[in-house]
């Protein structure tokens, strides 16, 4: 910006956030563009930013570490606001579990900084590498969902700055319509500047972990539902290509916190040294075993590998339960770096994952649906995970009393458009059966698809108070522009 | 801008010397290529001649690299080569120690290598191609009496490339460091007679295919490698006594 410019505009001087241009994709690499990056790094430096952005009118879209697969953290024709460089923890209170944090912390600063302390965070993803701000605008959940509910049920208040510049802070009790509204808000109504999160005291680095073989879909179902009063956290891996009676064949994994005195050394094992993720992967070095995936990544390689990890867990299952760190069990997808280039690193390939919600009632005949569909298609995906939920009061939750099934899909060029139409027709499917979708994962939602999704009164709600926040709808994502256009808003 | 090219590039220093015989190949080639230089007159002859898309710019103003660099990928309708070929050598007296002269060369010869570097890094990263080519020179290989800090930013140059080859290599993008020895151009006149001399062109022409064949670092024309590698080779206390 020049300087005169800025004094036009009476920006601070020092207020000059780092700008770049870059190729900006969601994790999954499926989509993508070219655009300016703004990075501020401070609540300064943002209102400048969003100052800028009303005189000219210009979009942002709001973007942590790029970690939802499809386009909710990519711009429609705008600019990108990454706010990873906002990643102060601003208080951390190791007698209560308290922590205040600026947007851009991430899943992996948290744990780090509490752990020592005997605390971990309360709802943690599959990878650590989200930030917070993105957690929350996507109010993600982890394998405890049906235990804790999701990162909203975890945060106590947060300080938001709309589009107009104004701050404002909302709690469950203290403004709060906006609390539940940008909670799952995914990026439309402001940008966190502090977010306060309740954290869980633990006993140990450690948890119990035990593995169950799962012969079918339904047994895998029927083992989420009976043990979740005796597990803290639950979460099946399903092979999608296996058939007939072994349909939905997999391996559960359930663990449970440690009760104080069940870890006699909780001193070595809460150290952050005891919680690394292993440094090679079968013997090849983290960093290139996504090269050894890529050779897998057909049809017949990922029917193999997985009919293979089904039949060695036979091994896992008959040592019985063992401990596990918190890190190596909860953030499975950090084991190999990069794993997504093993489906090709060329833009616009990749993967998406089509993330399916289904009540209790329906979700056993929908998922046996789902799978015997993909098969017939041949369009089967490489990877399958079921888990359970549980509803939460956020206006645009994704979460149900029910389960999940999110499934891994290759995106290829040449089969693009037969991909999508497939989890279109899926999605009509879904909807009937009273499901409901993910915006992190989400790739292929119709609008008419986003609008049967939620309680009609819930996304009114949204709607008008999107308006009422930023009726220059300046906030926008390819997501949001995808399945909800202008919000019904005057566009400037 | 076009399609159906060769690719697209930016060149950086590219008013007269190996800079302009860059832009002359690569758009004979058909490359879409856009070129910057301080001087507007020789920019204008550079469009006319070859077509190319042409930005005055200053090599010292790295603020004003994120949006030129911005508008230039727009415009181009993308990226897939930089060349910094930016760099000045002002005579240097055998006992000046001129300060303002010097920083002169580290703000041109360096800074903007960095800060052109930098942006397409950031590119050539997230979109896990590209190439990154530097212009730098035999004359980095030891600190001889002549000119210090043009050296010395030809050195800078070589560590920084060299890290940024290491930093990107993963995502795909190359970087390739050059070593011209010397080369018919304004740097070089009234130098006398001069080893092994080549045209700008002939230059071009080998710093290309270093880019092509992925070279990492390449002595144009290839036989400087020996001088090179000697040169390194002579103790400190014999290399102070060569008048070179």
């Amino acid at each position: 910006m020049s300087a005169n410019l800025r004094q036009l505009l009476d920006l601070p001087t020092r207020a000059a956030p780092r700008r770049s241009f870059e190729y900006v994709e969601g994790w999954g690499m499926s989509a993508g563009e070219r655009r300016r990056v703004l990075r501020p790094a401070s609540v300064e430096e943002l209102r400048a930013l969003l100052a800028r952005a009303r005189t000219e009118g210009q979009r942002l879209a709001l973007r942590g570490t790029g970690c939802s697969y499809g386009d909710a953290s990519l711009s429609a024709g705008g600019d990108v606001l990454d706010l990873s460089r906002m990643d102060r923890i601003l208080e951390w209170d190791p007698a209560r579990g308290r922590a205040s944090c600026e947007p851009g912390v991430t899943i992996e600063k948290l744990w780090r900084t509490i752990l020592p302390d005997g605390w971990w965070p309360r709802v943690v993803p599959g990878t650590m590498f989200p930030t917070l701000g993105g957690v929350a605008s996507m109010n993600i959940h982890g394998k405890n969902n049906y235990e804790v509910g999701t990162i909203g049920d975890a945060i106590r208040e947060f300080e938001i700055l709309l589009p107009n510049g104004e701050l404002r802070t909302a709690s469950r009790e203290h403004e709060s319509a906006l609390f539940h509204a940008a909670i799952g808000g995914f990026g439309m109504l402001g940008v966190f500047t502090r977010i306060e999160l309740e954290t869980k005291k633990v006993h140990s680095g450690e948890l119990e972990v035990r593995a169950v073989r799962a012969p079918n879909l339904e047994f895998a179902l029927e083992h989420l539902e009976s043990q979740r009063d005796r597990c803290d956290y639950l979460v099946a891996w399903i092979d999608a290509f296996a058939r007939g009676r072994a349909l939905g064949r997999g391996l559960i994994h359930e663990a449970r916190y440690l009760e104080p005195g069940e870890d006699e050394h909780p001193e070595e094992t809460l150290q952050l040294a005891h919680q690394d993720l292993p440094a090679a992967v079968f013997g090849v070095p983290k960093s290139e075993a996504w090269r050894a995936l890529r050779l897998l990544n057909n049809d017949a390689g990922m029917r193999l590998l997985n009919a293979v990890k089904f039949h060695s867990s036979a091994l896992e299952v008959w040592k019985g339960p063992y401990r596990q760190a918190h890190a190596a069990f909860a953030f499975l997808l950090d084991y190999v770096p990069n794993w997504k280039f093993a489906y090709g690193r060329a833009q616009q390939r990749g993967l998406i994952q089509y993330q399916v919600f289904a009540p209790r009632a329906s979700a056993a005949a929908l998922y046996r649906e789902i799978l015997e569909r993909c098969q017939r298609a041949r369009i089967v995906p490489y990877l399958g995970v079921l888990k359970r939920h549980r509803p939460d009061p956020f206006w645009l939750t994704h979460a149900l009393d029910g389960y999940s099934l999110a499934l891994d899909f290759k995106v290829a060029p040449e089969r693009r458009a037969e991909l999508w139409k497939h989890c279109e027709e899926l999605s009509e499917r879904v909807l009937d059966a009273g499901g409901r979708f993910y915006f992190a994962k989400d790739s292929t939602l119709t609008p008419a698809q986003a609008q049967r999704m939620f309680p009609p009164e819930n996304l009114a709600r949204f709607r008008a108070l999107k308006r009422e926040l930023d009726p220059q709808n300046l906030l926008q994502t390819a997501l949001s522009q995808r399945l909800f256009g202008e919000f019904g808003a005057q566009s400037s | 801008m076009q399609t159906n090219t060769q690719g697209r590039a930016i060149v950086v220093g590219a008013s007269s010397g190996i800079g302009a015989a860059l832009v002359r190949r690569l758009s004979a080639e058909g490359w879409s290529v856009a070129a910057l230089a301080r001087r507007a007159s020789e920019l204008e002859t550079l469009a006319k001649e070859c077509g190319a898309l042409t930005r005055v710019h200053d090599a010292k103003d790295f603020d004003a690299v994120p949006e030129l660099f911005e508008g230039l990928v727009r415009e181009l309708g993308g990226l897939d080569l930089v060349i910094y070929a930016a760099a000045v050598m002002p005579k240097v007296g055998r006992d000046e120690y001129d300060t303002p002269k010097d920083l002169e060369m580290v703000a041109v010869n360096l800074g903007g290598c960095i800060a052109w570097c930098n942006a397409a890094a950031r590119l050539f990263r997230t979109q896990r191609s590209g190439t990154i080519v530097g212009i730098s020179s035999i004359a980095g290989e030891r600190g001889r009496k002549g000119n210090p800090v043009y050296g010395t930013t030809k050195a800078a140059m070589n560590t920084y490339l060299e890290a940024l080859r290491n930093r990107l290599a993963e995502s795909g993008v190359h970087v390739c460091t050059i070593k011209p020895g010397f080369v018919d151009t304004a740097m070089t006149q009234g130098m006398g007679k001069l080893l092994w001399l080549v045209s700008a062109d002939e230059a071009a022409r080998a710093i290309l295919a270093a880019a092509r064949s992925r070279a990492n670092e390449r002595f144009v024309p290839r036989r400087w490698w020996l001088v090179g590698t000697a040169i390194r080779s002579i103790p400190s206390f014999l290399f102070r006594h060569l008048n070179v």
